[in-house]
Parts: C-alpha cells; structure tokens; sequence
C-alpha cells in the first residue's frame, strides 16, 4: 500500500496551496473570531467550483472528479496548513458520501455544482461508534428536536437529519431554511459550530432504516480517517513556522533555535509529525481502497494524529514565547483547530478503546 | 518491465534455482552460494553480486516463492552487522575486488562480520578515536582498543576505523579497513553487560598488519564511509516491513491475550497508547522504506531509531509490571557470549535490561536528535571546539 504521495496528489497540492496562500490570509482567519468577515463565503466557491474540490470524491459519471479519499486527504492536509474556514469535509466528504450512498442524483448534482452545500446534523464530537440523535419524525412526517454543536451547518443549504426509528436510524433531507439555527461561539471559529432546533421541519427520508445508521457510521468514519490528514496539515504548519521563527529568533546574543533544549523538542516533534503523516496516509489510502483493515486504520489515525495535532500547536505557541500568546500572532488559530479536532469525531481514549476491540486486547 | 512482469520473472527464476539446486537434496552452504550466483540473495545489488539490480521491495517476491519451498536461508540475525552494515558499506566504497572477495561469503554466512568502531574514549564522538593506523609499505600497522563489539569471537572479518594522520583535525585524518580478525595481533576479551551476559567483546589490536588492499575507500576518507555505514545501522535498527505487532508489542500484547488476571484499567490504558505508538513507527518504517526503495538512507533513519528505542524501553518496562510478582525473577545471570542478539528474546527481565542499550548502541538518542535538528531542520549546529584543530593536539 502507497503511503507516498502520488505526483497526481502532489500536483492537487500545488493548486489548493497556491489558492489558499492568496485567498485565506492568517489575518482575515483571526478576523472570523470577532465575527466581522466572509471569508468562508468568498473562498468556498473558489474552492469548489474554481478547483472543483465540491465533486472531488463524485464519479467522473455523476459529473464529479472522480478522485479518492487519498487525493480528499491531500485537500485536508494544505486547509489544515491554513486553517481555511471552508466546509469541504462537512459537505464536500461526510454528507456527499451519504448523498451518494442514497443514490440521490439530484443532490449529488447539486452538492457537485456547489450550488447546494450540505451538512450532516450531528455534533461535531460524535464518533463513529458513539452518534445518536434526539431528533424525532412525528405523525405529520415533519422533524422535531434539537441537535447541538453541528460543523458545517452555518454553511448548509440542507441538512442530512439521522432520525432514530425503532429498528435503526433513517436519514432525513431537510432544507436548512426550516430549522432554526443558532451560531455557536465556538473554541475553533474557522469552523464555527451551530446548535439547531427542528420545530415541524419538513423532511424527506434519503435513506431508510436499514441502511441510514451504517450510512451515518461509514460517513463518520470516513470524516475521521480524513481529519487526520487535517491533523498532519495542523501540525506540519506549526512545526514548520516554529522552526523559521528560532532559526531568525535571537536570545543571550544566539539564534535560539540553536540551544540543545530546543532542538532535542524539535527533533522530537518532526518525528512525531511524520509518524502521524504515516498514519493518516494509512487512513486515506484503506478509505480509498476500501481495505479490510480499514476500521483499524481509522481508529489509529485519530488515536494518533489529534494528540500529535495538539503537541505541534501547543509547542507552537510555547516554542514562540510571548508573540506566541498575542491575537496577532497567528500561532493561536493552529491550538483552536487542533484542540476542537482531538474533540472531534471522539477524543482519543474512545478511538483506543475502539482499537481493543478490533485487535483484541481487551480491557 | 512492470512491476508485475518483474515479479513473474522472478518467480521463473527462483523455479529455475530449486530444479538446478533441490534444497531437500542439496548442500545447506552449495545451495546458498547457487542462490547468490543466480543474483536472487538481495535483488537490489547489482548482478555479479548476488543481485538484479531491481528495485529493494521485489526480494520480498524471491523470499516469499523460497519460503515455499522450504530453502535454507543464510540466518541473517546471526550475520546482522555482515548485511546490514558491512555489505552496504563495501558496495558502495569497495574496489570490484573487494565486492568480488567478500560479499558472496559474507551473504551465504561462511565468513561473520563484527565492527570496530567504537573506544573507551570515542563512544558519541567517534571521530575522536584513537587506534592508529601506520603505514608500511604496502601494509598498515594498527595499534589501538575498541569496545561494544559483538560477534567478534566469531568474526571472520571486521570493519574497522582508525586514524592514519593524527596531523589532521579529527574527522579527516581517519581511513576505513577491512581487518582479518585471525591475525595474530587480534585480542577479543568478552565485555559483560547489566544483563549477565557477554554479548560484546573488548578488542585489542596490536601491530595488527592489514595490506593496503583491504582499505576501503580513499586514505583519510575514513569519517564519510563510516557515515555511510551508520545510516545503514539505524535503518537496519529502526526500519524494515516487519509485520504488526512484531517485536516488544508483540511479546506485551501476547502477554496481556494469554493472561487476564494481569489486566487493570490503568495498564489497559498504557498498553493501547503504546500499541497506538507502536503500529504507528511501524507505518513510519514502512513509509520511509518505500521512500528510500532506490535511493540511500537519510538522516530520516535517525528517527525510525530514536521511536524504537524508547517504545522497547517503554513496552519492555510494562511488561516487567505487569506480570508482577514473576517480574521479580530473573532467568539466569550467568555469564555467557551469545551468537544471536535478540531483543525480544529470553524472559522480561532481559528485555527490559537489554532494551536500555538500545537508546546508546549505533548513535544515542541524544546524539539521534541533534542530527534530525541539524540536518533534517537546518538549525544551527552545535558548537565544535574542537573540528578545526589537528586531532594530536585536542585535550585528552
């Protein structure tokens, strides 16, 4: 199995970086947190149309790019070097996956042509082994209850509703002007949260209850083995920007990037970077290949790369000193993103606890 | 050719071997020579020497259709530092005469290899050593100590770094050699470890004589070969395909399946985040191998060492606690010189006390993170008094 990158992937790379380095300026990220820029909303389009990022994971037939989740993971790794505010693996991965699953064309259409983003309404936090939902269709067929803590649903055109029924879940189309949806003053604010309140929301089942909890669970999952690849973005952009700020930083009349201390943390974190590269190209590539040991991958992945995430972020802001602590400094967008993602799709002891089962070690 | 014609054409000639050489009839020693000749030993070396010159990943083709056939294999734990460390290092500094004359032996295991790098004086810092080399003629005249050198009461020959030019600042005046370990000057003293055994040896040279032709690589070329072989030492450490859970997770989480009255939450926890690790540096092994496929080891290497030392350590003292009142028993501390280093061998005891070398043997982890920091990172280098200054007058 392929754990390099492909020139086809590093040519994607090339284009999402050279768009991102343009369009998604550190400063106009730190603005979304007081609430006063549309970044999101400029760049997205760009994103999905311009690089067609919205039907990257869509059959070439069904009017997509017909690419796979290693090319998907490529995307995540360069928005997670930015922290861009876009809802690519909200609409563009979880809820295009669902939409295709159920064999919507219409919507697949839609989500293709980015003239439709979708998002699926649960909480961020929810884990493939751990979502529910309080969500209930009434007798009138219209959706009542709330969901909390939903990524991606700021951006939605319509939400794909996990409804629990008495033999499983059904996935219901909801347009998203029918609910009520309240922004979340979020940790991570390039990707804001939002709780939503379904009072009568119309709904249309797009998958039934034999399906929709598999559906909903492979949909995660797939979201999870993908954060990774956002983890290494994270990651790889702290590292990174803390080894040029120490090699110009000078302290005691020396460049401090040249004290012992500092480069034994260094050594220490490049190594905990490609190790996690090397996990969440695992994940990608059992995802995209639908390869058995693919449940493991995942798990691993996530077990791994959301703490790996969170080290490069904090030794970021610590490596950094004071400029690290300031708004101004963009270390800070990094720990958010990185510190919300541990969370998301489950924290790790979840993804550990998942692994025992898979590998036998129980506890 | 594509990879799967390639494969198709090793598998005919790996056929073509068993017919000429049937392993049940043949000569242990007769067949592994013939499997050289026939270039199948390490496909990646270039033919005449064992090999195709293919890509590194397809021996594992040859290896898979031999295993089949129930073929003897050259026992390669037992002749460790011969491949991983001499082999790479003659072919890429050895004159074709020294391909010729040493690889197929050192291959097949007829001639072991140990390696006389470090002293009591030059442990990290090599190129401070001090075993001279005086040249005579046509011959060299070696006088010096070197310790931590395994197999060399069974050594056929040894690599060997000395200095020829004491004029010199440290790292140019040094010269690499191949050394007979059977000249009368050789002297190997077993050198016990903190796990009772003698797994390394004491060697003293005096007057040892090596003719000029077993130099290998250029007169005071000796630091940039030697290089060349501890990249190839931590790559042989650290890296590989082995698969999961090989190694100290596997001897933990074989220990955790069969014993359940050992399991607690807290060693539970321990146990996952360590398997987590552990299957993790063995993807990292697994990618770095794929990228290095054709090319030479990088300081990357470095890494793959630095994570298995501190998982064996790591994993090796979980073990010890969790078996409890057995981790208070040792095997045996009598003192022995094994053939075979296993780290993952014997009881827990010994994994947990061999495992604390692994941190210091080819380059510590101290030493592991200044080289990923300065070559990986391009920080700035440590400062080094003493690089410029001829070798004869740094303080000792």
């Amino acid at each position: 199995m392929n754990l390099l990158y492909t020139d086809v992937e590093d040519s994607l790379r090339d284009s999402v970086r050279s768009l991102l380095a343009d369009r998604c300026p550190a400063e106009r990220v730190i603005a979304a947190y007081d609430g006063n820029d549309n970044l999101g909303r400029e760049l997205w389009p760009r994103l999905a149309n311009d690089l067609g990022l919205a039907g990257l994971l869509v059959p070439e037939d069904m009017g997509g790019q017909g690419a796979s989740a290693r090319e998907a993971a490529v995307v995540l790794e360069e928005l997670g070097r930015f922290a861009a505010p876009v809802p690519f693996l909200s609409s563009a991965v979880i809820a295009t996956s669902i939409a295709m699953r159920a064999q919507h064309v219409e919507l697949v259409r839609q989500l293709v042509q980015g003239t439709t983003t979708a998002a699926l309404a649960v909480p961020f936090s929810a884990g493939p082994a751990t979502f529910g939902s309080d969500v209930l269709r009434t007798e009138e067929d219209v959706l009542r209850g709330s969901v909390s803590s939903v990524a991606g649903a700021l951006d939605a055109d319509v939400l794909l509703v996990p409804v629990p029924t008495e033999v499983g879940f059904e996935v219901h189309l909801v347009d998203a002007s029918a609910v009520t949806m309240t922004p979340v003053v979020s940790l991570d604010m390039s990707r804001q949260l939002a709780d939503i309140d379904f009072m009568d929301a119309p709904c249309e089942v797009l998958i039934d209850a034999t399906d929709g909890a598999a559906a909903v669970r492979d949909a995660l999952e797939l979201g999870a083995a993908l954060l990774a690849s956002e983890q290494v973005g994270v990651a790889e952009w702290c590292l990174e920007s803390t080894v040029a700020y120490l090699k110009e930083r000078r302290q005691f009349g020396r460049i401090v990037g040249g004290f012992q201390a500092i480069k034994h943390r260094l050594a220490d974190l490049w190594v905990e970077v490609e190790s996690a590269r090397a996990a969440a190209r695992y994940a990608a590539a059992t995802a995209a290949e639908g390869d058995p040991d693919r449940q493991v991958a995942v798990a691993l992945a996530q077990a791994y790369c959301s703490g790996a995430a969170v080290h490069a972020a904090e030794e970021c802001v610590q490596l950094h000193g004071g400029i690290g602590m300031t708004w101004e400094h963009p270390a800070h967008l990094y720990l958010k993103r990185a510190k919300a993602d541990q969370i998301a799709f489950g924290a790790a002891e979840g993804h550990r606890a998942t692994l025992a089962g898979l590998v036998d070690l129980p506890a | 050719m594509s990879d799967d014609e390639v494969a198709d054409d090793l598998r005919r000639r790996v056929a073509e071997l068993l017919k000429q050489h049937d392993p049940a009839t043949t000569d242990r020693l007769e067949f592994l020579r013939a499997r050289f000749d026939a270039g199948l030993a390490w496909v990646h070396y270039p033919e005449g020497l064992g090999g195709l010159g293919l890509p590194r990943a397809m021996q594992s083709v040859v290896d898979a259709e031999l295993e089949k056939a129930d073929a003897p294999d050259n026992e390669p734990r037992r002749i460790g530092i011969g491949l991983g460390m001499a082999a790479p290092t003659i072919l890429a500094f050895g004159t074709d005469e020294q391909k010729k004359r040493f690889l197929r032996p050192l291959w097949t295991g007829e001639e072991v290899w140990c390696q006389l790098f470090s002293e009591p004086g030059a442990g990290s810092d090599l190129a401070a050593l001090a075993t001279r080399a005086m040249r005579d003629g046509d011959t060299w005249v070696v006088n010096g100590q070197k310790v931590w050198t395994s197999v060399a009461h069974k050594a056929r020959w040894a690599i060997l770094v000395a200095r020829s030019d004491p004029d010199q600042p440290k790292h140019a005046g040094l010269t690499y050699f191949v050394c007979d370990m059977t000249d009368p000057g050789v002297d190997v003293w077993p050198l016990r470890q903190i796990t009772g055994e003698a797994e390394f040896n004491e060697v003293f040279l005096t007057d040892v004589r090596i003719p000029d032709e077993n130099r290998l690589g250029a007169v005071g070329d000796g630091w940039r070969v030697a290089m060349g072989t501890l990249m190839n030492e931590r790559v042989a450490i650290g890296g590989g395909s082995a698969p999961r859970e090989s190694g100290m997770i596997g001897v933990v989480a074989d220990t955790w399946r069969k014993r359940p009255e050992v399991r607690t939450p807290g060693t539970h926890d321990r146990l996952m985040r360590l398997w987590v690790e552990a299957e993790v540096a063995r993807l990292t092994g697994k990618r770095l191998q794929q990228k290095l496929a054709s090319g030479e080891p990088g300081p990357e290497g470095s890494a793959m060492k630095l994570t298995f030392a501190r998982l064996a350590q790591e994993l090796s003292g979980l073990e010890l606690e969790l078996i409890g009142e057995d981790g208070l028993r040792y095997s045996d501390w009598t003192m022995t010189r094994p053939e075979i280093v296993e780290f993952t061998g014997r009881d827990a005891g010994y994994r947990y006390l061999r495992a604390k070398g692994n941190s210091i043997e080819g380059g510590t982890s101290e030493v592991l993170r200044n080289i990923i920091a300065e070559r990986v990172l391009g920080l700035p280098p440590e400062r080094r008094d003493d690089k410029d200054v001829p070798w004869k007058d740094l303080p000792r």
